[in-house]
């Protein structure tokens, strides 16, 4: 847990002072990623460079675990936090492997140990321990380097990180994917992290809370969702972007939204069967799937009022099938793609999941909304 | 000379091992080979045996003992300088010794027998003094080039101000301060000769006395081992250049 008290940096400068943090206040629950976004030159550096004291506090408390930390030694204190900078910062002189054993050596590690550390880590991130511990930093590609740069702040397994713009130097394609990798790695490590970003983008999807800083002071500190729904200013709103309903789509899944006791039939049902399971689920277009499972066409009530035969004879081949696991950004962009108003997911084995319609989208980003108007706004970090 | 920093791409290229135009030299060589043996000069080289042997090893005492102090001086000021304690003054004190640099080394050791008398010692303090400033220059550059990005992520990462100096910033500044170092032995090998003049020996009696009583024989005995010393010293830097530095902060490699 980090928690931040009345945190204030006043930079003196032969032209003034520079408030560059401002009584910040906020807390980051164990095992989260608060992200510290805002334009540039707003003090989100300032605010996590003093954690390491990288740069000294003008006043202000810091807490990691409950524990001031204002009584521990500023080197014990950084071997403990682990530290990403945006130009990632590893050591040209040393190899892979001498990068990621760095704290680890400075904490007295044996070698054996702390190799084994750096081989376990290399693998974490998909790079052949083999080939890479004994390469140059200059023999590897951005994103490995980038790669290197995050298991190197990890080695010591250290309870807290400090990342700042962890991943802005690379290019936006790897970027998702290291994002996603990152995720993914956390999902197990859990570390306590802060998180400096100028990318309302990677907030919304790293986050687990956002604090939206402005010359110093933090504006909102809240969830991606709360924040994009609801704004607390005019600074907020417009630093979101006018589409924030449209950010909002990548924070909710398919899975949450879609209906999975769709009806459904198969191409060898009787029409008039087919026909009398739907009216008795009050719906008006069931999915037809084959032996395995998968959703491989559709059939609707009016067609087959009057009709006769099988299912197969009347149904009409799918547009498109989207995974249970998208999020609504891709689920909506392929409705409109198709121009349909729904669409049938699937599992990770192809099989029918359920169907999400536009209505359903609807009414799960007006959910939060509704929701909000009976409870009243909860005090949120000054 | 290189100036101060990284040194430019094609000095880099030029401190490649390989001889430029190895055929070119060798038959220039040759060349002087036949020229000097036709002209019975060879003989009377020889005849000097014995002064080459004496004066080369007080060439060698000079060329060894002022190149060492001047590195073992050259490298803590240097690293003294870089300090950001001395960020307000290091800048003053380089510009002296830029200025210090443009005084030609004949000048230097005649400068440094005004003070010192003639023998050992003003042979020594000049050398000394001339090849201290490419090492202290170089090293204080290379260390102040260091990015400060690696620095901050050392420093975040829990590392000693000692620690960052040692693992951190005097690797990644080793290859300017080698060309510091290359530098000064250059100009060292280069000036000892003139150490004669001012008592201090060394082959540069033979070559001084040659051209005086205008005996070529003499003048080679002397010009000989003193161009072929600066060869070897400077090939011996280039090798050590490309096989001592480590491979990620060695362009060469
Ligand atoms: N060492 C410093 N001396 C003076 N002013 C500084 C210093 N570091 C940062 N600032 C000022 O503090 C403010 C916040 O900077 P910073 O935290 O780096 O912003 P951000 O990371 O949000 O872009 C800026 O106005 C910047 O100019
Ligand atoms: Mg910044």
């Amino acid at each position: 847990m980090i928690r931040l008290e009345d945190l204030t940096k006043i930079f003196r400068t032969p032209n003034g002072d520079v408030v560059a943090a401002d009584r910040v206040n906020m807390e980051v629950p164990e095992g989260e990623i608060c992200i510290l976004l805002g334009p540039s030159g707003c003090g989100k550096t300032t605010a996590l460079k003093m954690i390491n004291r990288l740069i000294p506090p003008t006043s202000g408390k810091i807490y990691l675990d409950g524990k001031d930390t204002s009584g521990l030694d500023d080197i014990e204190l950084r071997r403990n936090i682990g530290y990403v900078i945006q130009q990632i910062g590893l050591f040209p002189n040393m190899t892979i492997e001498e990068n990621i054993c760095v704290v680890p050596r400075l904490l007295n590690w044996d070698a054996k140990r702390a190799a084994n550390r750096a081989a376990e880590l290399l693998d974490l991130v998909g790079l052949d321990a083999r080939q890479y511990l004994k390469r140059f930093p200059k023999e590897l590609s951005g994103g490995q380097q980038q790669r290197v740069g995050v298991i190197r702040a990890l080695a010591a397994d250290p309870p807290v990180m400090l990342m700042d713009e962890p991943f802005g130097a690379i290019d936006p394609i790897n970027r998702e994917i290291i994002q996603d990798e990152f995720l993914k790695m956390q999902s197990e490590m859990k570390k306590t992290i802060m998180f400096v970003s100028h990318d309302i983008d990677e907030a919304v999807k790293m986050g687990d809370k956002v604090a939206i800083f402005r010359a110093g002071k933090i504006e909102q500190y809240a969830s991606p969702d709360r924040i994009l729904a609801h704004p607390s200013n005019e600074f907020v709103a417009d630093f979101v972007g006018a589409d924030r309903t449209l950010k909002r789509l990548r924070l909710l899944t398919a899975e949450q939204v879609a209906r999975s006791d769709a009806p459904i039939t198969s191409r060898s049902t009787k029409i008039d069967d087919a026909r009398q399971a739907l009216s008795g689920a009050k719906a008006r277009i069931a999915v037809v799937i084959d032996s395995d499972h998968r959703p491989v066409g559709f059939v609707t009530a009016e067609e087959m009022t009057g009709a006769s035969g099988t299912v197969r004879d009347l149904a009409h081949p799918l547009p498109a099938t989207v995974p249970i696991r998208a999020d609504l950004r891709a689920v909506v962009s392929e409705m409109f793609a198709q121009d349909t108003m729904w669409l049938a997911c699937t599992d990770d084995q192809g099989r029918f999941a359920g169907v999400i319609s536009q209505p359903d989208v609807t009414a799960a980003l007006q959910a939060t909304y509704a929701r909000d108007r009976n409870t009243p706004e909860k005090l949120e970090a000054s | 000379m290189p100036a101060t920093g990284i040194p430019p791409k094609s000095w880099r290229r030029h401190d490649a091992v390989a001889w430029p135009w190895p055929r070119a030299t060798l038959f220039l060589v040759f060349a002087l080979g036949i020229w000097v043996s036709a002209s019975g000069l060879v003989d009377s080289i020889v005849t000097y045996r014995e002064d080459i042997v004496y004066l080369t090893k007080q060439h060698l005492v000079l060329v060894v003992s002022s190149g060492t102090a001047a590195i073992l001086v050259g490298l803590p000021v240097g690293i003294w300088l870089s300090r950001p304690s001395m960020e307000r003054y290091a800048e003053t004190v380089m510009q002296v010794f830029n200025i210090g640099t443009t005084i030609p080394t004949l000048a230097v050791v005649a400068l440094s027998m005004t003070l010192l008398g003639i023998g050992f010692p003003p042979a020594f303090f000049g050398l000394f003094v001339a090849s201290l400033l490419p090492i202290v220059r170089n090293t204080y550059a290379g260390l102040l080039t260091v990015p400060s990005h690696l620095k901050e992520a050392a420093t975040g990462m829990g590392m000693t101000r000692r620690q960052i100096l040692w693992r951190i910033e005097l690797p990644n500044a080793l290859y300017v301060i080698f060309s510091g170092i290359r530098t000064a032995l250059a100009i060292n090998v280069g000036t000892t000769p003139l150490a004669f003049l001012i008592g201090g020996g060394g082959l540069g009696e033979l070559i001084f006395t040659g051209i005086d009583l205008m005996d070529t024989g003499m003048l080679l005995a002397g010009a000989i081992p003193t161009a072929a010393l600066a060869v070897a010293v400077d090939f011996l830097m280039g090798q050590a250049q490309l096989h001592l530095i480590p491979k990620g902060v060695n362009p060469l490699r």
